[in-house]
């Protein structure tokens, strides 16, 4: 069974790497950025966040990861954000998540949504593949419905392309 | 609707060229590449006044209504130029009989609308017109409509629909309603409902509330039943709403999201998109027998599919070559045919009622457009260039599309969407004006 889950957690990784191209960093790292790795209870923003809430996932992990123009792999960032939220996962295992995948504009309405739903389930994939059971993390596709942020900036589409993990 | 004086069969001659000039465009799609520029800059409206129908007693008021209708169908198809009507010299009751044309030549005006309206004893409203060839001196053709007098709209529509017809050669659009996304609230939490309305925009109502995001709405064949996505309960699923009765119902027992739904022309079926998680096949489903059939297999994005209007054929977009493209295949899947090689991502096809084209949305180089190309690959052209153009309908003649547009965010004030029409060479663009903004325009067949 051990060996089982760390072959499939390999055979992800490679499939990522050689699929994937590095993004230009700056925005790649949204809700989580500045955060390595678990809370500390040092406190970014407030100390009231409760720990295994959709708050704690977002300032302390990183509850989002970004994608290519209509591309579907995840970046080298994105993994290290998923390998925490793996981790995160573990340790409140009595939860479960929704990952909603999404698209910036840029994208017919109907192809966003086939889209989006390849990102979300790029995501579960990689979730799963660290030990996380697939009964615990559903998907759903936004399309192009609910952007993060409004801009036609590449900044700003870069930021609605994403797949975020929601805290059922 | 009974014919009400035969019309004289002769052939109309008193429009001159630009008469022809709109017939050859109307008529020759086979020749719009080389009219392409003519008819943006060139097509000349045919003059045609239109009189207040004569109205007695109950129907008094209506008569100005209708002509009223009539006039701004005709105005918006930008094939015909209402003239002013404060220049009138004869008023509707000596219009009766006919008409003293040369007052009408005065004007210019090549074609003149007569008309009457009235309420019977049963209570039901009888409306008639004539169309007149002005220079020729001649009646055209003339109807009489009776219907329920709160029904006068839809025989406005009729009117406008027979003279379109008359004139042009080519079935009219009028008598036909829009189902669309009626947009509010700000981009991040955009809210969604369906909402109908007549082509025109009157007699509009929202048919859903904003508590569940709903998308993509298409007419079943006979108008009565919408399909659409519905996100309720958070589970994204296609569903069927009945338009007499309110009622919404789930379309089928999928494993997984479907979306993009749309009829065949034998209203028994809905073709949509069932997504695994990472692929999208396209499947249909018998309204009757619920029988699910698979038509596309494969490690691909099959969406967007549209029945030719025969129900032989499908087209579908797939990124199964690398990116979005246009796919025609036979109705049980096979045959599968690559139509679309331009430069850029094209989705979204949606096959015209008259066979002859398939609509698609294009994104090249950051930027959205409109166009066309025959069901065999030939005669792409672009109808529309836009920052964000998108989700193209047939009007039910297949001269029309309606399409919507999105502003940049920008300019400073928020997302916005509307509906604009614009003809099938690429001209006479005009908004259409709906109360809050809107998105997924579908345009219904002629109704009956």
């Amino acid at each position: 069974m051990y060996m089982k889950v760390l072959s499939l957690f390999a055979a992800v990784v490679l499939m990522a790497a050689c699929s994937s191209t590095p993004k230009d960093s700056g925005n790649a790292n949204g809700a989580g950025l500045g955060n390595n790795g678990m809370t500390t209870g040092s406190g970014i923003g407030n100390g009231s966040v409760r720990p295994g809430t959709q708050e704690d996932l977002a300032a302390n992990v990183g509850d989002r990861v970004f994608f290519q123009y209509d591309h579907t792999d995840l970046t080298p960032e994105g993994r290290a954000t998923l390998d925490r939220q793996a981790a995160w996962l573990k340790q409140y295992s009595q939860l479960t998540v929704t990952i909603e995948g999404h698209c910036d504009e840029r994208g017919t309405r109907e192809y966003n949504i086939g889209l989006g739903n390849r990102r979300a389930t790029a995501v579960k994939n990689y979730l799963v593949a660290l030990g996380i059971s697939s009964s615990r993390v559903a998907i759903i596709s936004y399309g192009k419905e609910r952007p993060a942020v409004v801009g036609d900036s590449e900044d700003a589409f870069a930021q609605n392309r994403r797949g975020v993990t929601i805290v059922n | 609707m009974t014919m009400m004086a035969a019309f004289l069969p002769r052939v109309w001659t008193g429009f001159g060229a630009a008469l022809v000039l709109t017939i050859l465009t109307i008529t020759a799609p086979a020749r719009a590449d080389l009219n392409l520029d003519l008819t943006r800059g060139t097509l000349q409206p045919i003059p045609i006044a239109i009189t207040s129908f004569l109205g007695a007693g109950a129907a008094a008021n209506t008569g100005q209504r209708l002509a009223g209708v009539v006039s701004a169908d005709l105005e918006r198809s930008g094939y015909f130029r209402p003239v002013d009507p404060s220049a009138f010299t004869q008023d509707p009751a000596a219009l009766q009989g006919t008409p003293r044309f040369a007052d009408w030549k005065l004007l210019q005006a090549q074609a003149l609308v007569t008309g009457a309206v009235s309420v019977q004893a049963d209570g039901q409203l009888r409306v008639e017109f004539r169309l007149w060839d002005v220079v020729a001196e001649q009646q055209m053709t003339g109807l009489a409509f009776m219907s329920t007098p709160d029904n006068w709209r839809r025989v406005a529509h009729k009117v406008a629909d027979a003279i379109f017809k008359r004139v042009t050669g080519v079935n009219g659009y009028f008598d036909s309603r829009i189902v669309y996304i009626a947009e509010t609230g700000p981009a991040i939490k955009r809210q969604k409902r369906l909402a109908i309305m007549d082509q025109d925009g009157e007699r509009h109502q929202f048919l859903t509330n904003d508590n569940t995001l709903v998308l993509t709405p298409r007419f079943s064949p006979n108008s009565q039943e919408i399909a659409y996505l519905s996100y309720y309960g958070g589970k994204p699923r296609v569903y069927l709403f009945n338009i007499e009765t309110g009622r919404q119902q789930v379309l089928g027992d999928f494993p997984g999201m479907t979306y993009a739904p749309r009829f065949s022309p034998d209203g028994g079926k809905v073709i949509m998109s069932l997504s695994d998680g990472s692929n999208s096949n396209i499947y249909t489903l018998d309204l009757q027998t619920r029988h699910q059939t698979r038509l596309t297999d494969g490690p691909s994005i099959d969406t967007s599919a549209s029945y030719s209007p025969d129900g032989r054929q499908i087209a579908f977009e797939s990124d199964r070559g690398g990116t979005q493209q246009v796919y025609v295949m036979n109705a049980d899947g096979s045959g599968l045919k690559r139509i679309t090689f331009g430069n850029g991502r094209y989705g979204g096809p949606v096959w015209s009622p008259t066979g002859e084209y398939i609509a698609f949305t294009k994104l090249a180089g950051g930027h959205f457009a409109i166009g066309v190309v025959h069901p065999d690959g030939t005669g792409e052209r672009t109808l529309v260039e836009s920052f964000h153009a998108e989700g193209p309908t047939w009007a039910p003649n297949g001269r029309v599309l309606m399409f919507f547009r999105e502003g940049s965010s920008s300019d400073g004030r928020g997302k916005s969407a509307s509906l604009y029409a614009v003809n099938l060479f690429g001209g006479n663009e005009r908004r259409v004006t709906t109360p809050v903004d809107a998105s997924d325009p579908a345009w219904s067949p002629l109704l009956p």
